[in-house]
């Protein structure tokens, strides 16, 4: 049984190392409804941009992907 | 970890278990797993889809030279307004990893086939040889000046190492990012869809509500599949842009 105590603390943080990807998903959010308000603006300008979307959401993304890694390693490599 | 709970039918990390193609024998890196096979047969796919659509090449083109078309434009497009004009000379590796990465992506979605960019060390191993030949290329190409990348001149000179630390700890950490990215992007999609495909065993009657969520899941994953390789690729663009142009 004694094992099983680091086991459980290992699986309540994982899970609270995954509430980090709520604030990459509200990053996520930010960058997209920001780039369809500016779209609708400028519906001319917005095709040249969709390559700047992208780049802003991979980058706003890779910090719930930090999160997630440490969710896996509380996981897997504890 | 994963075998220990048996309430769900179908475990929904079991799909990524790496096993040997012939007999149980032990994983070494020579072994012929489910890996290599999958991976074969993106490449056979990629080679068959370019084959097969220029093998009748016609000045008005047909279905399969026009998708053939579609795609060599869109990666070449990219790669010039990305990384610019000069980056076009390594347009054709970029190509081959978008290419590799969509088709692997989307023969992983056939059911009961294997996701070989659901494993980080396949993604890792992609990743890794971007970022060394973007790292080796920015000094061949910039000799000491691929350092003014981490160097910000336009901002205030108190600032600058400040940024300079911020900017190499980036630097080292795009690998990571850029691998987990998609691994994480694949796993996660397929493992949603095994869950649901373990409610719809566990529901009876009941089981036409998780297999329209399974359907309207697997459209989504159609769509990321081809999202993560377009991200994939658009951020080696934009490593190869800073490696080319590091002054900001």
């Amino acid at each position: 049984m004694e094992g099983d105590l680091t086991n459980l603390g290992a699986y309540i943080g994982a899970g609270l190392a995954c509430v980090g990807m709520g604030g990459a998903a509200i990053g996520v959010g930010n960058v997209a409804g920001n780039y369809l308000s500016g779209a609708l603006r400028n519906p001319s300008a917005a095709a040249s941009q969709t390559a700047m979307l992208f780049i802003g959401i991979a980058f706003a993304e890779a910090f719930g992907i930090f999160s997630f890694l440490v969710a896996l390693l509380l996981m897997f490599a504890l | 970890m994963a075998a220990e709970n048996q309430s769900l039918e179908i475990h929904p990390m079991d799909q990524f278990i790496v096993k040997p193609l012939f007999g149980d024998g032990p994983l070494m890196w020579y072994t012929l797993s489910n890996t290599t096979l999958w991976m074969f047969l993106a490449v056979l796919a990629c080679a068959a889809f370019f084959m097969l659509g220029t093998i009748r090449r016609a000045d008005i083109p047909g279905r399969g030279q026009m998708i053939v078309e579609l795609a060599y434009g869109f990666v070449r497009n990219m790669v010039e307004s990305v990384a610019g004009r000069d980056a076009l000379r390594y347009f054709p590796v970029i190509m081959t990893v978008f290419m590799f990465i969509a088709f692997s992506n989307i023969l992983g979605l056939i059911p009961a086939s294997f996701t070989t960019t659901s494993h980080i060390a396949v993604t890792a191993a992609m990743a890794v040889t971007v970022f060394l030949s973007v790292t080796i290329l920015g000094f061949a190409k910039n000799g000491l000046g691929f350092l003014g990348l981490f160097w910000i001149s336009s901002a205030p000179m108190p600032l600058r190492p400040v940024l300079a630390v911020i900017e190499v700890m980036s630097y080292f950490v795009r690998p990571v990012s850029h691998s987990i990215r998609l691994a994480g992007n694949m796993m996660a999609g397929h493992a949603m869809i095994k869950v649901f495909a373990a409610f719809a065993g566990v529901l009876g009657v009941g089981a036409f509500v998780p297999i329209v969520a399974i359907s309207a899941v697997y459209a989504l994953e159609l769509l990321v599949a081809f999202i993560q390789a377009y991200v994939f690729t658009i951020l080696t663009c934009v490593y190869l842009r800073d490696a080319l142009h590091p002054s900001h």
